[in-house]
């Protein structure tokens, strides 16, 4: 078991830079998401977690000694990777024992380990099969098992569930969930799927052109996104943004207005002043909700999608932006009429012109 | 239509036939012929020999009149170790020139891709001068290094583009696995690229077997000549025992066919290779 730490780890590939500046502590037994777009550094600072690559400056520390000169295999960490990297040549025992035959461990130790891995997994029927012989997500639990043996202080993930169909993708998800439960090991996962970081985190790392944007908890990082990219970013369909203006500040409220409609925000004091640009955010599942202070947005309807449990609502709005409403099953609604969304104005996300948030972090949705 | 009846199918199937009777025809010949008589080789050279015309007289000549035994270890001795060499050397040469960046990579990669377009030949005069000097004329052993240097290009380059096609991320699992290089490479490269294997020693074997170049230059001294020498001497400037030329060819013929079929058999799973996943 161990804590993770980064202090300032860059990473270039000639004048390209990878990662910049990434400051960033792992306690022991968190399940730590990085999550980003693809090409945003999360998978290269993976591999420089575990070894696979160099960093070109900072210092790493695995439970408190530095590692950045230790080659992977002494940094007591396992990695499953996206293709799993199964040795195609060897049976499903054999590719889970391999790494522990060179580390001189008990012939007898390793069969033991071996065993209970298979029956964590539920792979103990399939031992003596090849890779090729295995379905994607037995392959994916043969790589999970390879991990596990090798007991390590901290278990490294690279998009382990985006070769897996849906339905595998939801039940292999809970899987690595309940193994982190079990286990209680250091686990750092990384994906380019939300809902996966949701799901899974007690930490999430959401990183943009080789930063870090934000770190928190998954419903922190829902209800007080620091920044346009990471409002964007969190939530599914995606936060609706709306240009706006601010017209008159009074201490900690602003009045605002954006698509026709004003409206009084709080906001940070001292960061607005009348006549700033600013970008009005507006999650689509809060566009439907009737009730006192709510603020009404006027516009006409350009498609629906029913899903059962919700209709997703386009519409465009009086001063021209798209926006998604996420709004009851049952919604009376067609495309070309008329529609109003009714937002609760302590659900409205209000964002700079440098796309900062402009509110206090502790609020509620 | 019938797929089978498509004309372009036709035309393929016509140039494949074609061209086998071309490449399979000269070895029927001399196999047909290996077992007529002198007078029959020459009235009736496609026809099959028969109770009239049969006859083992020229190998019965081969074993009398010269050491075709000794000739023919000398040919397997220089082939099977150049083909080790060939294979140990180049994989490994492989592996580092496409894993491991470092300085003068690519000068290296340049400079055995450059060997692949000069031929050895050209160098003969220089090899002879270097092997006189080095004492090595009329060993095996000076051959063995000419065939290493002449098979080494062709091998890493192939070897190079199969260890490319190897998933990066097996050799990152390996490492994490605390597994050393030199395993990776003997225990998950090597096991990977036996197909690219097959396909190089079938590639470097035919061409050794057959030299006749080198071992005459390098070691025609006696007890040192390999099978494809050893047929010259029946071959005179005024008369030719062809039974017997034809009856050591046959035997030559016969270990090159076992190898190749030993290979063949990961060969066509080279070529396909990665066709299917």
């Amino acid at each position: 078991m161990a804590d993770v730490s980064l202090h300032g780890i860059a990473k270039s590939y000639g004048s390209a830079e990878i990662l910049r500046d990434i400051n960033l502590s792992i306690d022991d037994g968190e399940f730590v998401v990085f999550v980003g777009p693809s090409g945003c550094g999360k998978s290269t600072l993976l591999r420089t977690i575990a070894g696979l690559e160099n960093v070109s400056a900072g210092e790493l520390r695995i439970g408190g000694k530095r590692v950045n000169e230790m080659p992977p295999a002494e940094r007591k960490i396992a990695m499953v990777f996206q293709s799993y990297a199964l040795y195609p040549h060897m049976s499903v025992y054999k590719n889970m024992a391999f790494g522990l035959k060179f580390a001189k461990t008990d012939k007898s130790e390793v069969d033991r380990r071996v065993r209970r891995a298979a029956d964590i997994l539920k792979l103990s029927a399939l031992l003596d099969r090849k890779p090729r012989e295995l379905s994607g997500g037995q392959r994916q639990r043969v790589a999970i098992g390879r991990a596990i043996v090798r007991e390590p202080s901290v278990f490294l993930f690279d998009e382990p569930l985006s070769n897996l169909d849906a339905a595998l993708r939801v039940n292999t998800r809970l899987e690595i969930a309940k193994l982190h439960r079990e286990l209680g090991a250091t686990m750092i996962y990384v994906t380019h799927d939300q809902v996966e970081a949701m799901t899974l985190a007690s930490k999430i790392v959401v990183m943009n052109h080789g930063r870090i944007e934000q770190v928190g908890a998954p419903l922190d990082l829902y209800r007080n996104p620091r920044n346009l990219f990471v409002a964007g970013f969190i939530g599914s369909p995606r936060m609706n943004f709306i240009k706006g203006q601010v017209r008159s500040v009074a201490g900690h409220s602003a009045t605002i207005g954006f698509a026709g409609a004003e409206a009084v925000l709080e906001v940070a004091p001292g960061r607005v002043k009348a006549g700033d640009e600013v970008t009005v955010g507006i999650r689509p599942e809060h566009m439907a909700q009737d009730g006192p202070q709510t603020i009404p947005l006027e516009g006409r309807i350009d498609a629906i999608e029913r899903l059962g449990e919700a209709s997703y609502v386009y519409m465009k709005l009086a001063g021209g932006e798209d926006v998604i409403v996420r709004s009851p099953g049952d919604a009376d609604a067609a495309p070309g009429s008329g529609y109003i969304a009714h937002v609760p104005s302590r659900s409205v996300h209000i964002f700079d012109a440098q796309g900062q948030s402009m509110q206090a972090s502790t609020r509620m949705p | 239509m019938r797929p089978l009846a498509r004309p372009g199918r036709i035309a393929v199937h016509i140039a494949l036939i074609l061209y086998t009777i071309l490449a399979v025809g000269p070895i029927a010949l001399i196999l047909i012929n290996a077992f007529k008589t002198r007078r029959a080789i020459f009235s009736d050279p496609l026809g099959f020999p028969d109770a009239r015309t049969f006859t083992t007289i020229g190998f019965d000549q081969v074993f009398a009149k010269s050491d075709f035994g000794l000739y023919f270890v000398n040919s397997l001795t220089v082939t099977v170790i150049s083909l080790g060499l060939i294979i140990l050397i180049g994989a490994m040469a492989a592996w580092a020139l496409t894993e491991y960046r470092f300085r003068g990579n690519t000068i290296i990669a340049l400079y055995m891709a450059i060997g692949i377009m000069v031929p050895i030949r050209l160098g003969s005069v220089s090899i002879l001068r270097m092997m006189v000097d080095l004492n090595l004329v009329n060993t095996l052993t000076a051959l063995i290094l000419v065939y290493v240097a002449q098979g080494l290009p062709l091998a890493i380059l192939i070897l190079g583009e199969f260890i490319q096609q190897i998933p990066k991320d097996l050799r990152d699992a390996a490492r994490c696995d605390g597994v050393s290089e030199y395993r990776i490479f003997g225990s998950i490269i090597l096991p990977l690229i036996t197909p690219a294997i097959a396909t190089v020693a079938v590639f470097t074997m035919v061409p050794i077997w057959n030299d006749l170049w080198f071992p005459l230059i390098l070691a025609p001294g006696d007890g040192k000549q390999t099978v494809t020498l050893g047929v010259q001497q029946f071959i005179g400037q005024y008369v030719t025992d062809w039974n017997a030329v034809l009856a050591s060819l046959t035997l030559a013929i016969a270990p090159i066919l076992v190898l190749y079929l030993f290979f063949s058999r990961y060969l066509v799973r080279g070529l396909t290779a990665g066709a299917v996943k």
